[in-house]
Formats: structure tokens, sequence, C-alpha cells
């Protein structure tokens, strides 16, 4: 594979997603690293694996995202205590993948500036690596809090406010920790790690159809592109073509799964910025849509739909005409609203040039999916690299440069339009109904990746099987390279402008916490 | 004194501080409907103070005596001024005892207890809402004695019983003076109620919070005062602004017949008022905090407006 004036050789993954693997040393591992990011590349995600059992010792493997594919390096570490070289000059957004990495498997990133512990806590001792093989699952430890050393900024004035976990609503834990001048924020430092809970460790060793129930809960918001990416993984590992008709069926649940989302976020930043008028609006939109999916799906956000090797139910043809209807009805709507919230002065006010993120920030710090594309980052796996049945219907990329919460408040209503359109389209071209094949057999060791681009953004699941059972998977969310950018938009804006500028970036905790 | 203005003293501060919750449930009602939502319906504050009165107070280890208190020093003041406003009659003896920048003075009382008790815990969110309250009221507080000194100079007084008589009395005149004071006093009261545009009384974020925050440490007996205290000072404010702006239908001293008429007048009143603050909050999202300032500055503005207005037209009226 050549990746600008670097070549490497690597071999072709099987499997939907376009993927290429390649085994690289500990200088072809940062080589590698600068060619991806010469060649406009960007990291997707870093995961490490404890092969000590396979006689391999530990390693390290990236994903990068380049034109042509998805390049999976590996570095595989021999030394003891395993190190590897530090990927977060290069990626900034790799260093709290890197942190995370040696909490759970005590992988050390060599000259990596930040070394304070990501997700760990305190909850168990440092020299306890959960995620080794070695360790076992059923230990408890007692919880010694750890002080956190956030960054503190001084000077006369300044202070700084803590910010949950606890918060005064019902969303999910995280802590911001925000140095102020008066109601300027001149710093937020996060930090997340509050939900936990093993689901890595939890994998290993579950037969494939339980991998996939607990795949599709990793973050409840995108279950449907978790779904996907894990049934495109075993499917890739087993080298399993589905049938054209569930392929259909996945993208209809995806694209609802998109409109649903969006719809609620709409909903969102318009409350955040006092406009209970169109929470209520879009809420009702919403919740309409999620019936509709409970009739459709069997599950209102279509959890556990997609499973390995096909989908599980298919759709009555009565209900074709109905989601067609629907969807021109909402389209309707949503195109009203869209009107009505651009002409309101008052909201406009709140949400233009605020939180911005420049185009060169944005690139700079891999700013991906939703929040990218508002930002200039023009990327969108349905349409760069599409899978079927997204190679068919041609998908259209929606875009902003403008970074600040109107632009994304404006892509978001220009996906859902498109989404729409894309689920009239993905109806217009659905395939006959077909005998389904099952699953082969799993023989011996076997790796696949899934690829999906989720309502959030980019959504990655590598999966290694052992003789039928899950061995080792990695999910990863977009929201590992958002989180720390969001840091970055809130600089020069005022404290209470913080909860519309998350709400627009609309980040996941469990995803990223896992 | 009389035993029969005494009486109705009595009852209006009564009706004043039992009605409160129900002009808060009315608003929240009315903001449900224009929301295309069931609401929770107009007798859901009267259960929510009696959930919270029921529960334990919790308060912070480290609270003094100042966080204990405040809660009843603030219910006491907004008591005390409902008793200083004409809300069914003019004939109040205790109006007599304050005017209306005692009435500013005792409002703003309230509101230092409550910035004072609200950083006493020391957390980040009390601070941050007493030091936005503190800016929000720095510039209301002006705006409101210059709304109350235009009818003050139509009565020569600045009593508010003289002053409502003195409008309720004359015959109806189109005041171009009174019409800015209006528009300035509808503004200075959503900012001083933690309305929107300046606050959202339905938020759950702490960080864009002003009134919510200042109360964040309180929990039950303490927070159903405050919680009330809050529902009156909305309830003083709006029967001062029907006293000044809309006084037809109250009843003077020693006008007993016309009492039944003053509450029926008081309650459609209170009612479209109601309707009307909830059409305001549904249109409008709530202001960039900075912008605050330059809202209120225009509350003070149209205040100044109307009494210049009323000073250049004084020798024709």
């Amino acid at each position: 594979m050549q990746i600008g004036s670097f070549d490497i050789a690597t071999e072709t993954l099987p499997g939907a997603a376009k993927a290429e693997r390649c085994v690289v040393d500990f200088l072809g591992w940062l080589e590698l690293a600068q060619a991806v990011a010469a060649a406009d590349g960007h990291l997707v995600a870093i995961w490490g694996v404890d092969d000590r059992d396979r006689g391999r010792g530990f390693g390290v493997r990236v994903a990068y995202g380049l034109p042509e594919a998805l390049l999976i390096a590996e570095l595989p570490l021999a030394s003891e205590p395993p190190v590897y070289p530090d990927l977060a000059a290069t990626f900034p957004a790799a260093d709290r993948m890197q942190r995370a990495m040696f909490d759970l498997l005590g992988l050390q990133p060599l000259g990596a500036e930040d070394d304070r512990a990501w997700l760990r806590h305190g909850a168990w001792p440092r020299d306890v690596y959960p995620l080794r093989r070695t360790t076992p699952v059923d230990t408890d430890h007692v919880m010694v809090p750890e002080v956190y050393p956030f960054v503190s900024v001084t000077g006369e004035g300044v202070h700084e406010i803590p910010v949950g976990p606890v918060h005064a609503g019902t969303i999910e834990p995280g802590h911001f920790r925000f140095s102020i001048i008066g109601e300027r924020v001149l710093r937020l430092e996060e930090h997340l790690g509050y939900k936990h809970k093993g689901i890595e460790k939890r994998f290993e060793g579950l037969a494939i159809p339980d991998a996939a129930r607990l795949a599709a809960r990793v973050s409840g918001d995108s279950t449907v592109a978790y779904g996907w990416a894990f049934a495109m993984a075993v499917e890739a590992a087993l080298d399993h073509r589905v049938r054209e008709r569930a392929a259909w069926l996945r993208a209809l649940a995806l694209e609802r799964e998109r409109v649903a989302n969006h719809l609620g976020d709409l909903g969102f930043i318009g409350n955040d910025a006092g406009l209970g008028f169109a929470l209520a609006q879009f809420s009702r939109l919403r919740e309409n849509w999620l019936r509709s999916n409970a009739a459709l799906f069997g599950h209102r956000l279509a959890m556990d739909f997609v499973v390995p090797g096909g989908v599980a139910g298919d759709m009555e043809d009565q209900v074709e005409r109905d989601m067609r209807l629907q969807a021109r009805d909402v389209e309707v709507e949503v195109l009203h609203l869209r009107s009505l919230l651009d002409d309101h002065a008052g909201l406009q006010d709140r949400l233009r040039r605020c939180g911005v993120v420049t185009p060169e920030l944005a690139r700079r710090l891999g700013l991906t999916g939703l929040a990218g594309r508002a930002s200039g980052v023009a990327r969108d796996l349905r349409v760069q690299s599409p899978t079927a049945p997204y190679d068919r219907i041609g998908p259209r990329l929606c875009g902003a440069t403008d970074g600040d919460v109107a632009a994304r408040a404006a892509v978001r209503f220009d996906e859902i339009v498109e989404s729409l359109h894309l689920i009239q389209r993905l109806l217009d071209t659905l395939p006959p109904r077909e005998e389904s094949t099952p699953l082969p057999d799993a023989k011996g060791h076997r790796f696949g990746v899934g690829r999906v681009e989720g309502w959030r953004g980019e959504v990655l699941v590598a999966l290694e099987l052992d003789e039928g059972a899950v061995r080792r998977v990695h999910p990863h969310d977009p929201s590992w390279q958002n989180w720390p950018v969001l840091e970055h938009a809130i600089l020069g804006n005022i404290v209470p402008d913080f909860p519309l500028i998350n709400k627009s970036f609309n980040l996941s905790y469990a995803g990223v916490d896992l | 004194m009389s035993p029969g203005d005494l009486f109705q003293q009595v009852l209006e501060v009564v009706i004043a501080v039992f009605i409160a919750p129900l002009l808060v449930g009315w608003v929240n009602q009315c903001r449900a409907w224009l929301q295309n939502r069931t609401g929770a319906g107009i007798w859901q504050p009267y259960q929510v103070l009696h959930k919270l009165f029921r529960k334990d107070a919790v308060v912070a280890h480290n609270a003094s005596g100042l966080f204990r208190v405040t809660p009843y020093i603030v219910f006491a003041s907004m008591v005390l001024a409902a008793s200083l406003v004409p809300m069914l009659a003019t004939a109040l003896p205790f109006a007599a005892a304050a005017d209306v920048i005692a009435l500013v003075g005792l409002l703003a009382l309230a509101r230092v207890f409550m910035a004072l008790a609200a950083m006493d815990v020391g957390t980040a969110f009390g601070s941050f809402g007493a030091r936005r309250e503190m800016l929000v009221a720095a510039l209301a507080e002006p705006a409101l004695l210059m709304v109350f000194f235009m009818p003050a100079l139509i009565a020569r007084s600045t009593s508010l019983g003289t002053i409502v008589e003195a409008l309720a009395h004359r015959p109806f005149v189109l005041h171009p003076s009174l019409a800015f004071a209006a528009v300035a006093f509808v503004m200075v009261l959503l900012a001083e109620n933690a309305r929107i545009p300046i606050d959202n009384p339905t938020t759950h974020l702490e960080l864009t919070m002003i009134h919510e925050a200042m109360i964040l440490e309180y929990s039950g007996r303490h927070l159903a005062l405050m919680e009330w205290a809050h529902a009156l000072k909305l309830v003083i404010y709006s029967t001062i602004g029907i006293a000044l702006f809309l006084p037809w239908g109250i009843a003077e001293a020693g006008d007993w017949p016309g009492l039944p008429l003053a509450v029926l007048a008081i309650t459609l009143k209170l009612l479209a008022g109601g309707a009307a603050l909830a059409v305001v909050e549904s249109v409008s999202a709530k202001l960039r905090i900075f912008r605050a300032p330059e809202f209120l500055a225009s509350a003070f503005l149209f205040a100044v407006l109307g009494v210049l207005t009323h000073l250049l037209l004084a020798g024709r009226a």
C-alpha cells in the first residue's frame, strides 16, 4: 500500500469494510503515523491486545482512516514492561486512548507527555491491569480515591469551578473542571471514566450471539451502528456475505437511528437556549418516530435488530407505505420548524459564533463525524467508503465550515432531510426476500473489522475470534476524538454557554468509558 | 386604623400568600399549552410545596446560621412587601408605613440575604448564582425606581396607595409616559422574577442558572419557603404592575360593596397577565448573560423616557 511516498506491504482483509493490515516494528510505527498524517489520513482508534497465551506477548493496534481503505497496523511488544512509541505528538486524539490502554493493559507509551490515569479513578491498584488475560475477573478491589491532578491556571482573579460527575439534571456522569475569570472560560479540562464497567473484558469468551447483544449496548443511542459494526466484523472474520435485503434493512434502521438522534438533539439545543417550544416539537416528532421503530424493528431504538449474518425479523410489505408517508410528513414538519428556528433572532443570537471550532483546529485535533462535518472536515463513510447499500443509493455529504453551534445544528437539519430521502431510496430499491444462509463455523484464530458511519460519526469494531468464541473486541466510539475538541470549543466563551456547546456535540460517555 | 381596614389588610395578605403558587401553576400550564403539552396542572406548585414541607431539610456541615435563617427572612420580606401593594383595595393601614422606595428596599433586603446564603456554603454554583443575581439586580433596581417615579410624579406622592387612588380615580386619559413606564416595568418584572429571557425557571443546567443556582443547596422546608417566596414575588410584581397600569376595578377606602368586584377584577387581570407572561416566555430564547445589561439598560431608558415625557407634557396635561 502506498501512503504518500511511504510504501508498506499490507494484506487485504476480507469483509464489507475495505481494510488493509500490516505489521510494523518500533520505528515503522512512528514512520507510518507520520506518513498517514502527511497524507491527510486520520487516526480512528488505538487498542491493545494481550497475546501472551498465544506465545506472542503484548501488542498495540492502530487503525488509520485513509481515502482508499482502513489501515490497521500491528506492533508486537516484546519488551518487559511493554512500551511502544507515543502517537499523541502526531495525533493529539491518541492521548486519552493511550492512557486508557495503560490503565487497562499496562502498555506504556514512550515519550508521552501525559501519564495521568484516565479510567482507573483509584477503583483498582495502579499495578493491576484488568484487561490482561491473566487478571481474574472476579477480584474485588477496595476503592482508594485518587486526586486527579488537573492542570491549574493561575493569575489574578482566576478560579476553578468543578462540575459533575453528579449534575443537577439526569444526565450521564462526567467531571468538568473550568478555570474561569468572571464568566469567561480560560480552560476546561474533562475527566471521564465514571461509567467504566469493563465491557472489553466482558466480551472475552462470549459466544457470537451474546457478544452481538453486548456490542449493541456499548452506547445505547448508537445501538444500530454498533450492532452493524459488530456484525460486519463477524462477517469479515468468517468471510460471510449477508443477503442484500439484510443490508438494506440495516441501512433503514441506521438512517432511522440518525433521524431519531438528530431530532432529539435539535430539540435539546433549542431548550438549552431557553426555547422550550423547540424541545416540545422535536420531542413529539422523535417520540412518534421511535414508536414506529418499535412497530418496525420490535424495539424503539432497534436494539438487537442487526444480528451477525443478517437481521432479526423482516418488514411486512404494508408497513413500507407507512414508512414512506411518515418520512414525507416528518420532512415537511422539520423544514417548517427549521424555517421558524432560523428566523428566531433570539435563538440565532445564542447559536451563532458560539463554541467555534475552526476547520484548521478541527483538522489538527482530528475532529470527526457530525461535529467534524460542521467544521469543514468533509468526511462521511457512507459517501467516501460506502458499503452496500450506500454504494447504490448515493448519499450526499452534508457539511458546513463555520464550526459553531449553529453549524452543528444546520448539519443535523441537512442530515435529517438527507436521511429521509435515503429512506425513500432504500425503499425504492429494496431487494426481494431471500432465504438467509447461516453463519459458517469458525475454526482457529480469525480477525475482522467493521466500520459504520453512525449518527455521531465513525464507529469501529475490531474483533478477534478463537475457535468460534470471542477472544477480544475493541469497540471504538467517535466521541474519543471529539471529547478533547470540546475543551477547545469552549475557550473564550462564557460559562453559561457550555451546556449549549456541549449539547451541540452531544458526545457519548458510556461509549468511551467502556 | 379601623377594624374594617385591618380586615382588608389581612385579607389581602392572606390571599396573596395563598394564591402565589396558583399563579405560578397557571403560568406553567399556559406555557405547557403553548408548547402543545398537557402540562402538570395548575395545582402542581401546591403539591410540590406540600412534598417539600414534609421532607427533611438537609443542610451542609459548614453552613452557618445565616443559611438557616435566610428562608424565613426572605419569606417574611415577601409577605411584608405583599402587604404594601394594593391588590384589592387602596386603603391599606400598613401601606402608610412604607412607600415605593421602601418597597424596593424590602425586595433588595430579601435579595441580599439570598445572595449571602448562596455563598455561605461555599459551592461554586451558589457563588455563581449570587454573582449573576447581583449583576441583574444592580441594573434592575434603578430601572424599577425610575418606573415608580413616573406615576409618583403624576400622583405627587411616593405612597403606593395614594398613587393607585390617583390613577384609578382620574378619568381615562392616555398617558404616553405611563406606556413607557409599563414597558420598562414588564422588562424589570421578567428580570427580577428569573423568567426568560434573563433566566430560565425550568432549567436543570447548573451552569446557566441564576435564581436556581442560589437555592441549589436548599432542601425540605427551607426550599419550600424559598420557592413560595419566589412565587409570592411574582404575585407582588404582577399586582404592582396591575395597580399602576391597570388599576380599574380596585376598591377604594370604605368601598365595601366594591370588594367582590375587586376580587373578580384582580383574578381576571392576573389570569390575563399570567397568560401574557407565558406567551413572552414561549416565544423568546434566553439571552446570553452578557446581553442582560443591554436588556435592563433598555428598561432603564424606557423608564427615563417615561419621566421625561411626563415632564415635557406636564404643562399641557
